[in-house]
């Protein structure tokens, strides 16, 4: 009876589904293409690359494209200037968004209104009315076209959505975990530490990953701070200025475009579910 | 507790209320001191820049030098007669006003389709509409000029097809540059929605659903009727930060086409770094384009605060 139900309904909807599902996946087609022939092109001759333009498997997998990229193109260089920058930047913001979610979230304390406030308004001031003024903070520091500065002027900034995940994470927690903790005779700091801080781990996860996400794919304070020493250039900004010097170069562009995502799209390919549960998280907080 | 408190005599009342304001003081110096790491950040990258934004922008200054001089008002006034700056300027509007729509309206067809609980494969589909999102915009901006290009991928498919006689160049061409920047970026940006929609469709309920199909209402009556008034609040939140996204539009217009051709591209962003840090058109201005930068920037956020008391209003009307 029910099989006969069932059937019926897949039945009656099967048009429907299948002309979904042809919508669902043409939208697929177009929505990877571009990095199907990115890597398809970084694997092909300069030759082959211009006689076949279209498609997407190579004749034969030429790695010659990644090797000059990575020894003479620097890629090797950039390769690690963006991951030194993204660790470092990723460990400031998780440090300081959750030190400050916690208090934000768990205490009433003088000035909470305005500190709240204030990080709320930084989501509307666009980085660009700040480049300026933040160039000329890190050339006062003395750190232009050094790792350090653009860390550190990464890191700068409002990061609402981190600082809101937090503070309603924390917020949520039951008020007896804390109070076994002061009967214990934790202090503040101890109960941060041993008690709250490890009970913070979802939202660290997910902090971890947006947060890497959005350093190694940043491309105007990187480009604005490496501008006078390329040797500290990311990947981001070496690929734009690969590209300005080898025009016509496109597979050996396609295979710096690759060295430059592959990362990126397998950290979040795995862990999908942290960085989209943090997006949605942003519209509810 | 308070209550065995009352018939404690006053000199212990006393001191426990000062043991109390003690306690206070610490609460406070503690939450204070977890705050300072992000404040100090806070100051230095976000409060400092503005406040002496205004400086700079009253300064005649390359940026390469220690200091300019003084002059006031008067990059404002240049400012004000300056025609590529508003190009840019309202550029940077008719990019959002379009941009938004498409994404927001894409986006939530994409995200109620995928909403299905028994559709299969929807997790690969979420996937791939999302992979965009998290590739470097600065990379995804020089692929897309092979892809638009006349040699490109596109032109080629077209030519096939029979669609178009001969190829375009959809990035050189001054009337095809802005659409095909409104295709790429809504290609970008849309899985990042459709995640926000998604996130929104959970708060209608599987029994609503039932109860519109038991009353008859097709796909889309379903949807005008019962679906749509639901996410109505949380579309606000959406729209806000889809509009403020699309002001702050910078890597993909400069990596793209670099505001070009002719300007027809330009935004304030591209604006700002060719006049700030380029030597295309002669010496750098800094603080010219200080001034444009912080106009620009505050235009922002009295739309952003404009916006945020619209939804409050609209929110507290329902």
């Amino acid at each position: 009876m029910t099989n006969l139900a069932v059937r019926k309904t897949m039945g009656r909807f099967s048009l429907g589904r299948f002309m979904t599902h042809l919508l669902l996946i043409g939208v697929g087609i177009c929505w990877i293409y571009p990095f199907l022939w990115m890597f398809a092109s970084a694997f092909k001759t300069g030759d082959e690359f211009w006689a076949n333009r279209l498609s997407l498997i190579p004749a034969s997998f030429y790695p010659d494209n990644f090797i000059r990229l990575w020894t003479t193109g620097n890629f090797s260089l950039y390769f690690l200037n963006t991951l030194i920058v993204t660790v470092f930047t990723v460990l400031l913001v998780l440090m300081m968004t959750n030190m400050s979610g916690y208090v934000l979230g768990r205490y009433e304390f003088a000035g909470k209104r305005v500190v709240r406030g204030l990080f709320l308004a930084s989501i509307c001031i666009p980085l660009v009315s700040t480049v300026i003024p933040v160039y000329q903070v890190i050339r006062g520091m003395g750190l232009v076209g050094t790792r350090f500065g653009l860390i550190l002027s990464s890191a700068g900034g409002g990061h609402v959505i981190f600082l809101l995940l937090f503070s309603s994470y924390y917020q949520q927690i039951p008020n007896d975990l804390e109070e076994a903790a002061i009967l214990d005779g934790c202090g503040f700091w101890r109960t941060y530490v041993s008690v709250m801080l490890p009970v913070s781990k979802p939202i660290c996860t997910t902090v971890i990953i947006m947060e890497s996400i959005w350093t190694w794919n940043s491309f105007l304070l990187p480009l604005v701070l490496t501008m006078s020493n390329p040797s500290s250039r990311t990947l981001a900004v070496g690929l734009y200025s690969f590209r300005g010097e080898n025009v016509v170069d496109w597979t050996g562009i396609a295979a710096g475009g690759a060295i430059s995502v592959v990362p990126i799209i397998i950290l979040f390919i795995f862990m999908q579910r942290y960085f989209i549960n943090g997006v949605a998280g942003a519209v509810k907080g | 507790m308070e209550a065995n408190h009352g018939a404690v005599t006053v000199g212990i009342s006393r001191s426990s209320l000062k043991l109390r304001r003690k306690k206070k003081r610490q609460l406070n110096l503690w939450c204070w001191l977890f705050l300072s790491m992000s404040l100090v950040f806070y100051l230095l990258f976000m409060g400092w820049p503005i406040v002496s934004s205004f400086y700079y922008s009253m300064l005649k200054w390359s940026g390469l030098t220690q200091s300019g001089k003084f002059i006031a008002l008067k990059n404002y006034q240049a400012l004000f007669s300056d025609t590529v700056y508003w190009n840019a300027f309202w550029d940077s509007f008719k990019y959002t006003l379009i941009a938004v729509p498409c994404l927001l309206v894409i986006s939530l067809l994409l995200a109620y389709i995928l909403n299905n609980e028994q559709m299969r494969g929807r997790n690969i589909y979420r996937t791939a509409y999302f992979v965009p999102v998290v590739t470097t915009t600065s990379v995804v901006g020089i692929v897309m000029i092979f892809i638009w290009s006349a040699q490109g991928p596109i032109n080629e498919v077209l030519l096939k097809l029979g669609m178009a006689g001969s190829a375009t160049s959809f990035l050189g061409d001054g009337g095809s540059a802005f659409p095909t920047l409104i295709a790429v970026s809504v290609w970008k940006d849309c899985g990042t929605y459709m995640i926000y929609w998604l996130a929104g469709l959970q708060s209608v309920g599987r029994e609503q659903y039932e109860a519109a199909s038991i009353d008859g209402a097709g796909r889309w009556s379903t949807f005008t009727r019962v679906v749509f008034p639901q996410v109505l609040p949380t579309a606000g939140v959406i729209a806000i930060l889809c509009t403020i996204n699309a002001l702050k539009i910078f890597d993909l217009i400069k990596t793209m086409t670099n505001g070009g051709p002719f300007y027809k591209t330009d935004v304030v962003a591209t604006w700002v770094y060719r006049t700030a840090f380029s030597s295309e058109l002669g010496m750098p201005r800094m603080g010219y384009a200080s001034a444009g930068a912080l106009l620009f920037g505050l235009v922002v956020i009295a739309i952003g605060l404009i916006l945020n008391l619209l939804k409050a209003r609209l929110q507290k009307n329902r």
